[in-house]
């Protein structure tokens, strides 16, 4: 068996452990192996087998005392936007090269503490900016599926390491599309719960008001397990996590779905939609009528206004959560200055990538006086009414189903200088995360070039359970969430 | 605003005051907030702003902030709204500061004070919840600076007002009054040396009836006194430019008291914009009725309603009543002792007096008195009873605060302080000096007044301090037949 291992979803690793069959130990070396093997994919920013072996450790002793939660010793990596005590964290960027965290984010310590066992940190764009994973200050990440294509962004390097089976699942983050678009393009489940779900401490903020935790797998049930165990209420950490009560989202995913309404907004399925990915989406929605959900045309008339609104808040938030980097305390500082501007100026030059202060001077003209009221004002405005078309919607649909990016998982480079061509491509993404609500992507087929396509499905507040549900009886009716890249 | 000219322009003022609520922990951490720690020993993870953290609101600063709407008669915000000022400085951590903009938790209200024994009323324009900065250290650092971020995120309340002082006498009295208030119900210590009641004062002259003229902001004045000569300055030299045909550029300006002058540190040009927007970490801050209420129901009297009874209650006057509620504990000190003497004018008179002078002296407050107010009672009783004289109590007062003597009555006893209640002996004193001073005599009933004074004070010395003034004055004249 142990040749398969890395085949085995969360639910199956986490059986197998309970009843023995392997160990923690046996499982992390396992991984970390194949982490190792193949480096060349560029997902993984940091190992540290020792950590790892500790608490894989800690984890075969609860195992064998029998005391273990639900998740001991299974193995997962973190988006290395959430900070670490064991293992360096960089947001992808030179700015915070080498930097130690002294403390956890929330959603590793709870993670932590359903027994998983971490075996390291992921590729990410810069700060979560970022579409394709690119935008790395370290090095980009290989889509297992094409090795010549982007995995998607900004969490590239935890759907490329799922998918490639280098981990059973990950941690991502998703401000406007970065758990679902990259979960897209590398044929993986993902979901972003309702913001608000997960504590953001730890999170190394990049659009407060956006950022939201998720867990990455393979399966809707793997992802029902991790979203169980990260959610809940930090109010000590976090004051804009929700105060609802972690959830069991495993316990509805056999729910029927019969009579469900699955909400289509039309939108979506406009000219800017490849053929390929709407074929793979109808045919998901055609799966789900045959096991009894019913499918309503609905309208989301801001959909396009979701892009520069998005534009202006992420940007805004940024320009002023990015404005610790200064030098000063920590990460890096340029070695030679002639006074504290220069200092400033040279730190920030050096230390943050090209994307990454495109952003930040967007974000600090949009604030700026005698811009803010017809930009970031009037952005939050539309914002408000992007969020009243979904509820609009949620009278008449139960679900909203859709496809997650416009396109296929684009070749490496291929929109080199045009950071529009990656705005454009978050359309379908961006508007549930102005909204917060949760939004997940499930595997749907495959089009061009034999790439995966994602379904994003949508729910109103708090319907993380409804989502999983519809995905996990998808999944128990196709198999393109099973499939794995040649080579892995 | 009251009309005194300076050379014919018109002073306008008005105030910023930075006051650091006494609070165990920090406004969005949990580290503490005490003073004079080592440097960045009372900063946590989030005060450094390390990457991941996240501030969270802390009850007892929104609790100070409705206890000062309150004392000042402002509409406390159901819903306001923190906001993020950017800026970069070293000394703070996160390249913004939070503090409040469009919605600010306390809005108007006035303090009212007398100034030359006029009611004065300056109204507020709001106070807003902020954290402070760290401090920049830039001495022993070999030409570097060093920071320290012990003060970074302490909770403060910045309280603004209406250009409403029309004079440096007029601003000051406001300060004292503001302070006092602050103070009094104890949402600040008020130690200003230590920086926990900073002011900045915006001045401005303009000639009677003429639109508002340019204002020059001085920041940071750490004493009552400084400000006096700050704004006095300040004045002066606006009038002296405008005079001069020059006209006034904003800015902002630091006083300097060794020159007593003040210098611009940065005019309007330089001055940054901030980019103000709403803190997407921080949900709005919703203050229900109830919490309002419970606080209502903790509030102490309030100074001048405080006076306003001492004036009622006790029959004081005015003057003394204002001068008593300088502080909650002052006021509290006499209310003790009036009702524990019975004699509320002498217990006033004992506190203004030698108390203050004691206060005053050794720079302490009325809370580290060396005479309780249960002590000061009992003396004042025993001057009501004829026990002793005034002089004689001033003696055992001073034993008492010395530390010489603990018991009233025992001081007395010890030093023989008892005024002599035997007719018999003071007759016979009274007699005695009648006979010894027959000059003095003569010269009182030829008329003159002086003379009889003298008699009185050789039957007072002869009865070393202890015979009773008012007696020894009826039994003289009773012999004197006059």
């Amino acid at each position: 068996m142990a040749g398969e291992l890395h085949q085995l979803t969360v639910a199956q690793l986490a059986e197998g452990l309970r009843a023995r069959t392997f160990s923690a130990g046996e499982l992390a070396r396992h991984f970390l192996q194949r982490a190792a093997q193949h480096d060349g994919l560029g997902a993984f920013l940091a190992t540290h087998e020792e950590a790892t072996l500790a608490q894989a450790r800690a984890a075969d002793a609860r195992l064998a005392q029998g005391d273990a939660p639900r998740l001991a010793g299974v193995p997962l990596a973190h988006k290395d936007i959430f900070v670490t005590r064991d293992f360096p964290t960089t947001a992808g960027s030179k700015m915070l090269e080498g930097y130690r965290s002294p403390f956890d984010a929330t959603v590793v310590t709870r993670l932590a503490e359903a027994g998983m066992v971490t075996l390291g940190k992921l590729n990410c764009d810069e700060f979560a900016m970022g579409s394709s994973n690119e935008n790395s200050a370290y090095h980009p990440v290989k889509n297992p599926w094409d090795t010549a294509r982007v995995p998607g962004g900004s969490s590239g390097g935890s759907a490329a390491a799922v998918a490639a089976r280098l981990a059973p699942a990950a941690t991502g983050t998703d401000t406007g599309g970065s758990i679902r678009q990259p979960a897209s393009f590398c044929g993986i489940t993902g979901i972003k719960p309702t913001y608000g779900r997960a504590s953001r401490w730890g999170m190394i903020a990049y659009a407060s008001s956006l950022d939201q935790a998720g867990p990455m797998a393979r399966t809707a049930e793997d992802c029902s397990l991790l979203l169980s165990a990260l959610c809940g209420p930090d109010p000590d950490r976090d004051s804009t996590s929700l105060n609802v009560p972690a959830e069991d989202f495993t316990r509805s995913l056999n729910d029927s779905i019969e009579g469900l309404r699955i909400g289509v907004p039309r939108e979506f399925f406009g000219e800017g939609l490849a053929a390929d990915v709407r074929a793979a989406v109808d045919g998901a929605l055609k799966a789900l009528q045959q096991l009894g959900a019913r499918v309503v045309e609905i309208s989301l008339p801001r959909t396009e206004l979701a892009i520069p609104v998005y534009y202006i808040i992420a940007p805004a938030e940024a320009s002023s959560n990015l404005a610790r980097f200064d030098g000063v305390k920590f990460g890096h500082r340029a070695r030679d200055y002639t006074d504290l501007e220069d200092m400033y100026k040279k730190t920030r030059a050096e230390g943050f990538g090209e994307e990454v202060q495109r952003r930040i001077m967007t974000g600090t003209y949009v604030l700026s006086h005698g811009y803010y009221d017809a930009y970031y004002l009037q952005a939050q405005k539309i914002r408000r009414l992007i969020a009243d078309d979904f509820q609009r919607a949620f009278k008449e649909c139960d679900v909203i189903a859709g496809p997650v990016a416009p396109t296929v998982a684009w070749q490496l480079g291929a929109h080199g200088a045009d950071p529009l061509a990656d705005y454009l491509a978050d359309i379908f993404t961006l508007p549930a995360s102005l909204a917060g609500l949760p939004g997940m992507s499930v595997p749907a087929g495959f089009g061009e070039g034999g790439m995966p396509v994602g379904l994003q499905l949508i729910g109103n507040y708090l319907q993380e359970g409804r989502l999983l549900n519809l995905a996990h009886r998808l999944q128990q009716a196709t198999d393109f969430h099973l499939r794995a890249p040649e080579g892995f | 605003m009251t009309s005194r000219l300076i050379q014919g322009y018109e002073v306008v003022i008005g105030f910023e005051t930075h006051a650091q609520l006494q609070t165990q922990s920090k406004i969005f951490s949990r580290s503490p907030t005490a003073f004079g720690a080592e440097p960045n020993t009372q900063a946590s993870a989030v005060d450094l702003a390390l990457p991941g953290t996240l501030p969270v609101m802390n009850r007892e600063a929104v609790h100070c902030a409705i206890k000062l709407g309150l004392a000042l008669g402002s509409h406390i915000a159901p819903r306001s709204v923190f906001a993020r000022k950017n800026y970069f400085y070293p000394d703070l951590p996160k390249g913004y500061q939070i503090s409040q903009f469009e919605i600010p938790v306390v809005q108007g209200g006035e303090v009212s004070f007398f100034v030359d024994g006029e009611k004065k009323t300056v109204r507020l324009v709001r106070a807003h919840l902020e954290e402070d900065a760290g401090k920049s250290l830039h001495e022993d650092f070999h030409g570097q600076s060093g920071i320290d971020l012990n003060r970074a995120g302490t909770p403060l309340l910045e309280i603004v007002t209406e250009p409403d002082m029309g004079s440096s006498a007029e601003a000051v009295a406001y300060a004292k009054e503001l302070h006092k208030i602050v103070t009094w119900i104890g949402v600040c210590d008020g130690n200003m040396q230590e920086g926990s009641f900073r002011c900045d004062a915006n001045v401005s002259v303009r000639k009677p009836g003429a639109p508002l003229g340019t204002r020059r902001e001085i920041k940071n004045l750490n004493s009552f006194r400084f400000m006096q000569q700050a704004i006095d300055y300040e004045i002066r030299w606006q009038i002296e430019q405008l005079e001069d045909g020059h006209a006034i550029q904003q800015a902002t300006v630091l006083f300097d008291p060794d020159t007593g002058e003040t210098r611009a540190m940065r005019t309007k040009e330089d001055s940054a914009d901030y980019r103000y927007f709403p803190d997407p970490d921080l949900p709005p801050l919703c203050i229900s009725e109830q919490w309002i209420e419970e606080v209502r129901g903790q509030m102490p009297e309030l100074p001048r309603r405080m006076a306003e009874r001492l004036v009622a209650d006790y029959g004081l006057p005015e003057y003394d009543a204002t001068t008593l509620t300088q502080s909650l504990a002052m006021g509290a000190y006499f209310e003790a002792v009036a009702r524990a003497s019975g004699q509320p004018k002498l217990a006033s008179n004992w506190i203004m007096g030698e108390i203050s002078k004691r206060l005053n002296a050794e720079e302490i407050g009325i809370e580290a008195a060396k005479v309780s107010d249960a002590q000061l009672a009992q003396l004042i009783g025993r001057i009501q009873d004829g026990t002793i004289s005034h002089n004689a109590a001033r003696q055992v007062f001073e034993a008492l605060w010395s530390g010489e003597g603990t018991e009233v009555d025992a001081v007395i006893e010890a030093k023989g302080l008892k005024q002599l209640q035997d007719t018999g002996a003071l007759e016979k004193i009274v007699d005695e000096v009648i006979a010894a001073n027959p000059d003095n005599v003569a010269q009182f009933r030829a008329g003159k007044d002086r003379a009889f004074n003298a008699l009185v004070g050789q039957v007072m010395k002869a009865s070393k301090g202890k015979a009773n003034p008012a007696q020894v004055n009826q039994l003289l004249r009773a012999r004197l037949g006059a």
